[in-house]
């Protein structure tokens, strides 16, 4: 009994500095959140600003936010499967090497990898002289949604690829040989087989490019050049430009109900949490 | 067993990189025979199964099943099961799902796979664990799981790549006796893979016996442990005494400076032999009696038999007797003719004993 109580005690002093942590910096702004949320500028309670979403700009803007977020999340999956698969096939000696440079760019500063895709994108920007030299056309990309989406793809693609690559890798080689001597072609092997058991992965890795994708508003800040508003960028103005903390705090908490919707999503097929272990 | 080459391979050659790892090996496997590749690790007997699953191409050779060569036949298209040496249940689908993966790639009908799942859990004594996922399931029981998921398919052939490897010792004995069973009821062909010895010489109608990517011998059990035709398998099959001795003539050789009369003849006259002699085929008596005079230097008991070590004629004799013989007792060393196997020197450094510690 008495060592039970002193490991208790022991966990408790240990885990107490990420508990004030998590209290300080995520449960006490999640609560003022709530707070200024549900209530108006006098502090009486109120719903007006959850309900501000169905003003027409908003909602607008949260159906873009989600059309975008699902396009990257469908681009990113289209272009780190395979890539995956490949990684898993190579066998190379020192994989982590390879992961390692797939992860680089995430070492850049967040806005300087965006801004870097303006002076690309834009109307005489790289892209654009290069296509002209090769006796083309230019495109007219940046400030449009696709400018948005190339944004997205570039700054969360190796989220979706790690996990994606943790779970193909985990797969015993065996039990492709199995599938195989037991009758399955390749596809049949894939479908049955690697698909279901990369799964967990796949999961983590839309919830980790969408619940950014959806929030974001630097990247359609930059690439969107104020024209393309996301969600995020309202709920951004709403605070510093507005203080209207009111109706920001209201937006957030619509938001997040998407949030928690993909949370749920994630819960409930990774199971073993294996696809988790890049948080 | 009949005499059907179901299996034929023929001048089978494959290279790892620089490593050579069958070389120019010629095998057949007969219908209904229970046949056992034995070897140490990088032998080449796992190669040789893989390329009998379609798993590995030989760089030259042919692969002939049942009269038509399926060298080039991608694994899925091939007659024959594999059970793999960590069973390789998917780790996703319940012990029916597994049992009946391979039912469903071909679309039979449900009632049919249902009645290969039960008709199989029932083979394999695993009952109602249809609905179990695979890891509920002990090592034995998912290693039964991964046989019975072979053969609904009714291969003409099923490989079995040291499916025992991973259970502890009395559960793989037991398993010996299932495999056997199982053999002898669905009456298929089994070809397996093992390095031990025992495990090999309790199952086998033949066993082949492979080192440095060469077969060393093919044979019975008995005529594998009786008659190793060289050092390497006399080595590896069993504790033995391999002696460098002096051929004279038929039926009598040197061994040591003392003459042994022996059933051989053929060898030539004053020919340098290896004799094999099995510990428990020498007979340890009052030094007046025995060919030769040694003493006992060192004496362990092993629960069935003591084993001693008997210094006579300069060599270290191993012997396992019911008997005991304390140390420092002077014995005589008697061997009965037909328990001297005599053996050509080998000519190349392949056929050289190696050290076959795992």
């Amino acid at each position: 009994m008495k060592n039970k109580k002193k490991a208790f005690l022991n966990q408790a002093l240990l885990s107490g500095p990420y508990l004030l942590w998590m209290a300080l910096f995520i449960l006490i702004p999640l609560f003022i959140i709530l707070y200024y949320g549900l209530t108006n500028r006098d502090g009486a309670f109120t719903l007006e600003n959850i309900l501000e979403i169905t003003n027409p700009i908003y909602m607008k803007s949260l159906l873009l936010s989600l059309k975008l977020s699902l396009y990257s999340t469908v681009i990113c999956l289209l272009l780190a499967y395979p890539l995956a698969m490949i990684l898993r096939s190579l066998r190379l000696k020192n994989q982590s090497l390879i992961v390692m440079i797939f992860i680089l760019p995430m070492w850049i500063n967040f806005l300087l990898r965006t801004i870097a895709w303006l002076t690309i994108l834009e109307n005489n920007g790289i892209l654009n002289s290069l296509l002209r030299l090769l006796g083309f056309e230019g495109l007219h990309i940046i400030n449009t949604p696709a400018a948005i989406v190339v944004g997205m793809v570039y700054d969360f693609l190796p989220f979706m690829i790690l996990p994606i690559y943790n779970s193909l890798a985990k797969i015993d080689n065996n039990l492709i040989a199995a599938s195989r001597d037991l009758g399955a072609n390749s596809l049949q092997t894939f479908r049955r087989i690697m698909l279901p058991l990369s799964l967990p992965g796949i999961i983590s890795g839309i919830t980790m490019v969408f619940i950014p994708s959806l929030t974001t508003f630097a990247i359609s800040q930059i690439l969107g050049g104020g024209k393309q508003n996301l969600i995020g960028n309202f709920i951004e103005q709403q605070f510093l430009l507005h203080y209207d903390w009111n109706a920001g705090s209201g937006l957030s908490l619509v938001l997040m109900v998407f949030i928690l919707i993909s949370m749920a999503f994630v819960a409930k097929f990774d199971k073993s949490r294996e696809g988790t272990n890049l948080w | 067993m009949n005499d059907n080459k179901l299996i034929d391979l023929q001048h089978i050659t494959k290279k790892f990189g620089d490593t050579l790892v069958l070389d120019d090996l010629s095998l057949y496997i007969r219908e209904n025979e229970f046949l056992t590749l034995l070897g140490p690790s990088g032998c080449g007997k796992t190669t040789t199964l893989r390329i009998l699953g379609g798993f590995e191409h030989p760089d030259s050779g042919q692969v002939i099943f049942d009269g038509q060569d399926i060298t080039d036949l991608p694994p899925h298209k091939r007659q024959l099961n594999t059970v793999f040496q960590k069973y390789a249940l998917f780790p996703h689908m319940s012990i029916a799902e597994n049992i009946a993966f391979g039912l469903k790639i071909k679309k039979k009908s449900k009632q049919y796979i249902q009645d290969k799942i039960r008709y199989a859990l029932k083979l394999v004594n695993l009952d109602g664990f249809g609905d179990r996922m695979p890891d509920s399931l002990s090592g034995g029981q998912q290693q039964r799981i991964a046989i019975a998921r072979a053969i609904v398919n009714e291969p003409k052939i099923l490989l079995l790549d040291e499916p025992l490897g991973a259970l502890d010792l009395k559960l793989r004995q037991d398993m010996q006796y299932e495999l056997i069973r199982l053999k002898n009821e669905l009456g298929i062909t089994f070809v397996y893979v093992t390095h031990d010895q025992e495990e090999a010489l309790t199952m086998s109608d033949t066993i082949v016996v492979m080192n440095q990517g060469y077969i060393q011998q093919v044979g019975s059990p008995e005529k594998i442990y009786n008659e190793p035709e060289n050092a390497f398998v006399a080595d590896f099959i069993g504790e033995s005494n391999i002696i460098r001795s002096v051929f004279l003539e038929d039926r009598l050789v040197e061994i040591l400076g003392a003459k042994f009369p022996c059933v051989d003849t053929g060898f030539g006259r004053n020919k340098e032999v290896d004799v094999v002699i099995r510990p428990e085929d020498i007979d340890l008596v009052s030094p007046e009696q025995g060919t030769l005079q040694g003493v006992v230097t060192s004496l362990i008991f092993k629960g069935v038999h003591y084993e001693m070590e008997v210094l006579a004629g300069g060599f270290e004799w191993l012997v396992h007797s019911t008997d005991l013989s304390a140390v420092g007792t002077k014995v005589g060393i008697h061997v009965d003719p037909f328990d001297i196997q005599i053996m050509n020197v080998p000519e190349s450094e392949d056929e050289e004993a190696v050290n076959v510690e795992e």
